[in-house]
């Protein structure tokens, strides 16, 4: 309970961005998981009597052309898109990993090529790519999708990390570690690594939003397995109805909202580890500012002064006091005398 | 100039990659493009016709690897792309001809509009950091997760099916020829509005939260404190040190967009059935063929390659601290 508390204060201290963004996830989170099993009905069930309906008691979200239930669609394909999109974005911040630590750990000519590599990757426009390797590609289930979308995904990540790579390896304690005879893949993974989580963290997040929308758009062309239950099936099917023609917004708009505002959650995590990092970048709403404060800011700040930043007061720490040794060290030093 | 040098190196590098891949891709995927062609008119191709056309896409079979890959090189250097099956007997390099000035208007125009209201915008938010403006953000936030093609299905459902206002679809009316008369040019012009609106709409925040961003911590820096101090005016300040300053960073995004402006329009084109190159490359993957899939995908890389070496260009011509470097 104490565990929980504290991660909800570390939560609170977080740019009110990353909270939302964190909570919105969540929700989908649990939508993932509890959807198919709340869902009113099959959704591949067809009935043609029901066909085409409006929202209604009966059917909360309304009826596809064939009768089937848009709102069981909804909660059963959230799953599919969720879990692909975050596969996607774990194979590629893998490859990123790989690539771009070994990159600016090993330098030299292993890092001129890995780097050739990357920057090849990057420059590649990645939509054209997906279209021409799915167009071929012959089985279409969810796992080769995401194998491909992360091909086309990593190597963004890979050249932030191999900078940021270069930078720690000149560290004293890296050259500590090395001193001491430590071996490559220790230093790696125990010094390296463990530094580099938050950009790590970054990149996973901005990739599985890049898996997200790409899965979506390529279902939406066509060019997955659109058999299977996911939001992106579903806009095909209603693209393929001609649901737009019909003016029947109930079957395309809620798959819409819903790939939107899940993207939404991720990027707004994404501003918020961006301003974790770089407090100039928060906007004068900073949590935990009452208004008198906003208004102090923005009555005091000028274009060229200091750009305010208000943090918000810690909450009272749960954890014991600091050591008394601490407090007592400023009289050790003073005059050089105890 | 070493730094142009060492760019314009990695760029042939990773163009040697782009006409490789195209020349693998197809050849490690099951599937023949000559089957496909003769499956898709039975019983009308003799067998002299079937072995022409096994040359014309370069698989005659008495070749290694080594020497289609050659016969494709050469192919390439003079400029011939193979016949494409879609749009059979056409080349490739015709079918491309054909539809790329309509993807290079609609889509470059849009990406100019596009980049110059979302960099003004992006300069006046962080200019007065009021709370209303920093409120756009969840907004633009919002805007930049929507699918672009739900936006776009949203548009055409609010704008053209329920209001009539603009078309909904194709690239000028079906009872217009294609030419230069005013008439033609005014449908044209009507059909591109809502795609050229939507593109807009869901490009615009990259370029306004890039320009906010490097803009904010350009005004704190030194040289824009003297130049309030001396007196100069608000807009001055804001426009001539701040923003030009701040700039940098859209501008070479902004040479790399124009790359993207040859292939990067697939859903638009898709969802407005314009008769771009997008649309074209679609086509081209519902029909299996693989020569304008080939043909428009080495199109489209080398003009992002081509886009690339301009930002690079730009960023020399407008950074002295690289020219020192180099």
């Amino acid at each position: 309970m104490a565990r929980m508390a504290r991660l909800m204060a570390r939560m609170a201290r977080l740019p009110v961005t990353a909270r939302t963004g964190l909570v919105m996830l969540a929700g989908f989170a649990l939508l993932a998981i509890v959807g198919p099993v709340i869902a009113p009905d099959n959704p591949s069930t067809v009935d043609p009597a029901v066909a085409l309906q409006g929202p209604s008691a009966a059917h909360l979200l309304g009826t596809t052309q064939s009768g089937q239930d848009v709102l069981s669609q909804l909660l059963v394909g959230g799953r599919d898109t969720l879990l692909l999109g975050l596969a996607a974005g774990a194979i590629a911040t893998a490859l990123s990993v790989a690539v771009g630590v070994t990159a600016g750990f090993l330098a030299g000519i292993a890092d001129e090529f890995l780097s050739l590599l990357s920057n090849i990757f990057l420059v590649l426009p990645a939509l054209p790519l997906l279209i021409v390797v799915t167009g071929e590609l012959k089985d279409r289930g969810p796992l080769p999708t995401a194998v491909v979308i992360s091909i086309t995904g990593w190597a963004w990540g890979a050249r932030v990390l191999r900078a940021q790579t270069l930078s720690l390896r000149g560290r004293d304690y890296v050259l500590a570690a090395r001193e001491a005879g430590e071996r490559a893949w220790r230093i790696v993974a125990f010094e390296i690594i463990p530094n580099e989580v938050a950009i790590i963290a970054s990149s996973f997040v901005f990739t599985t939003l890049f898996a997200i929308l790409t899965y979506v758009a390529l279902a939406f062309i066509g060019l997955t397995d659109v058999s299977t239950w996911s939001w992106g099936s579903m806009l095909y099917w209603a693209q393929n109805g001609e649901a737009l023609q019909i003016g029947a917004w109930w079957w395309f708009i809620p798959p819409g909202l819903c790939v939107a505002l899940l993207g939404m959650s991720l990027a707004l995590i994404n501003f918020g580890l961006d301003e974790l990092s770089d407090p100039r970048l928060r906007g004068i709403a900073a949590p935990g500012a009452d208004r008198g404060d906003r208004r102090r800011a923005r009555r005091l700040w000028r274009p060229a002064a200091p750009t305010p930043v208000l943090y918000s007061v810690p909450p009272p720490d749960p954890e014991p006091a600091p050591e008394p040794a601490l407090e007592q060290a400023p009289q050790l030093t003073v005059g050089g005398q105890p | 100039m070493r730094f142009m040098a060492r760019r314009l190196a990695f760029y042939l590098a990773a163009g040697w990659v782009a006409v490789t891949l195209n020349f693998l891709i197809p050849r490690l995927m099951p599937g023949n493009p000559v089957e496909i062609l003769i499956s898709r008119f039975p019983g009308q191709l003799s067998g002299s016709a079937t072995r022409a056309l096994t040359a014309a896409f370069g698989l005659a079979s008495r070749q290694n690897l080594v020497q289609q890959y050659l016969t494709y090189v050469g192919n390439l250097a003079h400029g011939n792309l193979g016949l494409s099956i879609t749009y059979y007997p056409s080349t490739v390099a015709s079918v491309v001809r054909e539809s790329l000035p309509w993807t290079l208007v609609l889509v470059g125009l849009s990406t100019v509009a596009s980049f110059t209201l979302g960099t003004l915008i992006g300069i006046l938010v962080a200019w007065r950091r009021s709370r209303w403006m920093d409120g756009l953000l969840p907004l633009t936030t919002f805007l930049a997760a929507v699918p672009y093609f739900f936006l776009a299905l949203v548009a055409i459902t609010v704008f053209a099916v329920t209001l009539h206002w603009l078309p909904a679809s194709g690239g000028y009316d079906l009872g217009q020829q294609v030419s230069f008369s005013a008439s033609f040019i005014l449908s044209a012009g009507q059909h591109a509005i809502l795609p050229a609106i939507t593109i807009v709409a869901s490009s615009i925040a990259g370029w306004m939260l890039g320009m906010r961003n490097v803009m904010i911590t350009t005004m704190s820096a030194d040289y824009v404190l003297t130049a309030q101090a001396k007196g100069l005016s608000g807009r001055r300040v804001m426009f001539a040190y701040a923003a030009r300053n701040a700039i940098l960073p859209n501008v070479s995004g902004f040479a790399l967009a124009l790359g993207f402006v040859v292939g990067g329009a697939f859903l638009t084109e898709y969802v407005f059935s314009y008769p771009g190159i997008g649309y074209v490359l679609l086509q081209a993957v519902s029909n299996d063929d693989y020569p304008l899939m080939q043909g428009i995908f080495l199109i489209i890389s080398l003009s992002v390659l081509a886009a690339n070496l301009l930002a690079d260009a730009c960023y020399v011509l407008l950074d002295p601290r690289i020219r020192r470097q180099g």
